[in-house]
C-alpha cells in the first residue's frame, strides 16, 4: 500500500484515531494497538493542582506513534493559538490539529477563523492539520496558507452520522488535487462510513468516538483499520461505473432449453 | 505573594521560580506546559522565570481527546 505522507513524514496507516472518550488508559492502548494507526491526536488541558492524575503519556509509546495535539474546546483564533504554543512547548511535537469552534452545541467549525489561525500558526512553523467544514472554497483557502493537510468533517463531532454529503468530499478531493492529504474527521460512525471515504477520495479518516464508544472497542480499532484500507484499495483498483442497464455476469449463450444457436 | 495558578488565587514565596512551583505541586516529572502572564515558556526557561505578585500562571498537559 502507497504511504501516507504529510509534511514529509510517512505513514504505513491511513487510519489516525484520537485517545478521548475510552473507559480507561489501558483500554484506549489497546485500541491504538488494534488500530494500526501511527498518527494519535491528544487534547491540551489544564493539570488538576487538587488531585494527582495519571498522564496518557505513560499510555502511548512514542516511538511508536506521532503525536497530534489538537486544539479543541478553543472558540476563537486566539485560544486556538495559545493551545497550539503551549502544546508545542511540551516538547514533544510541532504538529497541531486545529480546531476553531465556537459553539459547543453544534461543534461545528468557524471557517474564517481556523483560516486566520491557520496562517498565524504556519507562519511560526507549525505543521497545521486543520479541521474543517465540508466546503471546497475553505479548502482552497486553508491551502493557500499552507496546511499540511485539510480535514473535512463527515459529520458533525460525536453524532456517527457517517458521510453527510459525497459530492462535497469528492469536490474537496478535486480542489485538493493531491498537494496535500484529504483526512475524513469526525462523525465517523461504522467501518462502511470509513471505507466509503476513502472509495470517496480521502487519503486518511480520523476516528474516536465511533472506535472508543462501540461496545467493543479493540473489535473496532481493528473494524476500522480493515475498512480503512479495503477503501483505499477500491478507490486505487477504480470502482466500474454505475449502468442504469443490468448485464449478466454468466455467459448468454450455451443456456439449456433453449434453440441451438451457433457457436462462435 | 498572591498569584493566579489555573485560575485560582494561591499564596507562593517570594521570589518561587516556575520551577518552584511545579515542584510544589508534583509536577516536575511531568511533561507540562506552562503560560505565564500569556506567554508561552520554554522547558528551559522554567528555572530561571521569578514569579511577581499578580502573575497569571497555566499549567497545562496532555489528555485524551479527538
Amino acid at each position: 500500500m502507497e504511504q501516507l505522507t504529510i509534511a514529509g513524514k510517512s505513514f504505513r496507516s491511513r487510519l489516525m484515531v484520537g485517545t478521548g472518550k475510552y473507559a480507561s488508559l489501558a483500554q484506549m492502548r489497546e485500541a491504538l494497538a488494534a488500530s494500526n494507526a501511527e498518527i494519535v491526536t491528544v487534547a491540551v488541558r489544564r493539570v488538576n493542582l487538587d488531585a494527582r492524575e495519571e498522564s496518557i503519556l505513560s499510555y502511548i509509546d512514542l516511538n511508536q506513534y506521532t503525536l497530534l495535539p489538537n486544539t479543541a474546546g478553543c472558540h476563537t483564533a486566539e485560544e486556538a493559538i495559545r493551545t497550539a504554543r503551549l502544546a508545542r512547548a511540551a516538547g514533544l511535537s510541532n504538529w497541531v490539529k486545529l480546531e476553531v469552534i465556537p459553539n459547543d452545541g453544534t461543534l461545528l467549525p468557524d471557517p474564517i477563523a481556523t483560516v486566520e489561525a491557520a496562517e498565524q500558526l504556519v507562519k511560526e512553523g507549525f505543521v497545521v492539520l486543520p479541521y474543517t467544514t465540508d466546503d471546497h472554497t475553505v479548502a482552497r483557502r486553508l491551502l493557500d496558507v499552507g496546511c499540511a493537510t485539510i480535514m473535512p468533517f463527515a459529520s458533525a463531532i460525536g453524532t456517527g452520522q457517517g458521510l453527510e454529503s459525497l459530492d462535497r468530499i469528492a469536490r474537496i478531493v478535486d480542489v485538493v488535487a493531491g498537494r496535500v492529504p484529504v483526512v475524513v474527521d469526525a462523525g465517523i460512525g461504522a467501518p462502511s462510513d470509513a471505507a466509503l471515504a476513502m472509495e470517496t477520495g480521502a487519503d486518511a479518516v480520523l476516528v474516536n468516538t465511533a472506535i472508543a464508544k462501540a461496545k467493543d472497542p479493540i473489535a473496532m480499532a481493528r473494524a476500522m483499520a480493515m475498512a480503512v484500507e479495503a477503501g483505499w484499495l477500491g478507490r486505487q483498483a477504480g470502482r466500474i461505473p454505475r449502468s442504469a442497464v443490468a448485464s449478466p455476469s454468466s455467459p448468454e449463450i450455451g443456456r439449456i432449453g433453449s434453440e441451438a444457436a451457433a457457436h462462435p | 505573594m498572591q498569584v493566579t495558578v489555573n485560575g485560582k488565587s494561591m499564596d507562593v514565596p517570594d521570589g518561587l521560580t516556575v520551577e518552584g512551583l511545579l515542584v510544589q505541586f508534583n509536577l516536575v516529572e511531568e511533561r507540562v506546559a506552562v503560560e505565564h502572564n500569556q506567554r508561552v515558556l520554554d522547558r528551559g526557561a522554567f528555572a530561571e522565570t521569578v514569579l511577581a505578585s499578580g502573575d497569571v500562571i497555566e499549567v497545562v498537559r496532555f489528555v485524551g481527546g479527538g
